[in-house]
């Protein structure tokens, strides 16, 4: 049984993890939920980022946050990466596996996938 | 939309957007019918904007905030015999007890009827995106309910544990996977 003690555990934890994530200069994903995005399979765009940023380590450098509709209702599910410093990076028809992709080449090994950007598919 | 959960998530973040601070998502089953109830405190809608909400092509061209979000369910509830109906009340008009009551009616056993999809991960993703907010999740059935209250974890956890890490939203995703299991079980 889920026990309310595992979540005094996760506070506890968390206390040394608010510490680390000051002053960090993240990455900061950004997923388009509004109808468009939902309809489109957002959500689980949404759920591969935030699993795949926790599992691969990132959570101290990359962020994923939820917006409404970016205006180019045709691509979603759109996916903004802002890093500073660089071009924001957009990309398109995203699934659940090319957000995968995403984490393991770009937010991990610092690669844009190229082919997945609306850059892509406007040409 | 593919599954009902998805509207949930759609009419929630208009919700939100509205600046609730507590958003209620109710599911009721009873037999043959499911309710869905979306309750919400935030800063409400004047009569005739309600009467916008509802009318998909009165909507897209005047309040392009609003959308086809409403108008999808619309649908969705009466493709199989049963309503959706808005009831709303302006904080202009009562400054204490104001918000947004979005209430479909779904008939389960009509062939046209969506399935609720996954609604754990409806939960889990407007927490996520919304983690200083509140929401009330429950889903009543004949064998029993399914809740969630994120006051209540926000409370155990105090201040300096926002609700949207990563640790948190897994355990709450994790301990509705374990209601629901319960009530299959039964």
């Amino acid at each position: 049984m889920k026990s309310l003690a595992e979540l005094q555990a996760i506070k506890d934890r968390m206390k040394d993890k608010v510490v680390l994530r000051e002053g960090t200069d993240g990455i900061r994903v950004v997923v388009g939920m509004a109808t468009c995005g939902i309809a489109a399979g957002a959500r689980p765009v949404l759920n591969a980022f935030v699993e795949g940023v926790n599992n691969g380590g990132l959570a101290g450098k990359v962020s994923v946050s939820q917006t409404g509709c970016i205006g180019i209702c045709q691509y979603e599910p759109v996916v903004e990466v802002f890093e500073s410093g660089k071009d924001k990076v957009t990309y398109v028809k995203m699934t659940a596996e090319k957000a995968q992709e995403v984490v393991e080449k770009h937010l991990k090994g610092g690669n844009v996938v190229t082919e997945y950007t609306i850059g892509a598919y406007d040409a | 939309m593919k599954e009902l959960s998805l509207n949930l998530l759609d009419v929630a973040e208009n919700s939100v957007k509205a600046g609730a601070t507590l958003t209620e998502l109710l599911l009721t089953e009873e037999q043959n019918r499911l309710t869905m109830v979306i309750r919400d405190d935030g800063c409400g809608m004047s009569a005739e904007t309600v009467a916008k909400v509802i009318d998909p092509f009165y909507t897209t061209r005047t309040t392009r905030k609003v959308g086809l979000g409403v108008p999808f369910l619309k649908m969705e509830a009466e493709q199989t015999g049963g309503s959706l109906t808005v009831s709303s009340t302006e904080a202009s008009a009562d400054p204490i007890c104001h918000g947004t009551t979005l209430t479909a009616v779904f008939y389960t056993d009509h062939v046209d009827f969506t399935p609720l999809g996954d609604v754990i991960s409806t939960v889990t993703t407007l927490i996520q995106g919304h983690p200083d907010t509140d929401f009330l999740f429950l889903h009543t059935t004949a064998k029993g309910e399914v809740r969630l209250a994120t006051c209540g974890v926000r409370s155990l956890l105090g201040e300096d544990v926002c609700l949207g890490e990563y640790e948190v939203i897994k355990w709450i995703e994790a301990y509705l996977k374990e209601q629901y299991g319960d009530l299959q079980g039964i």
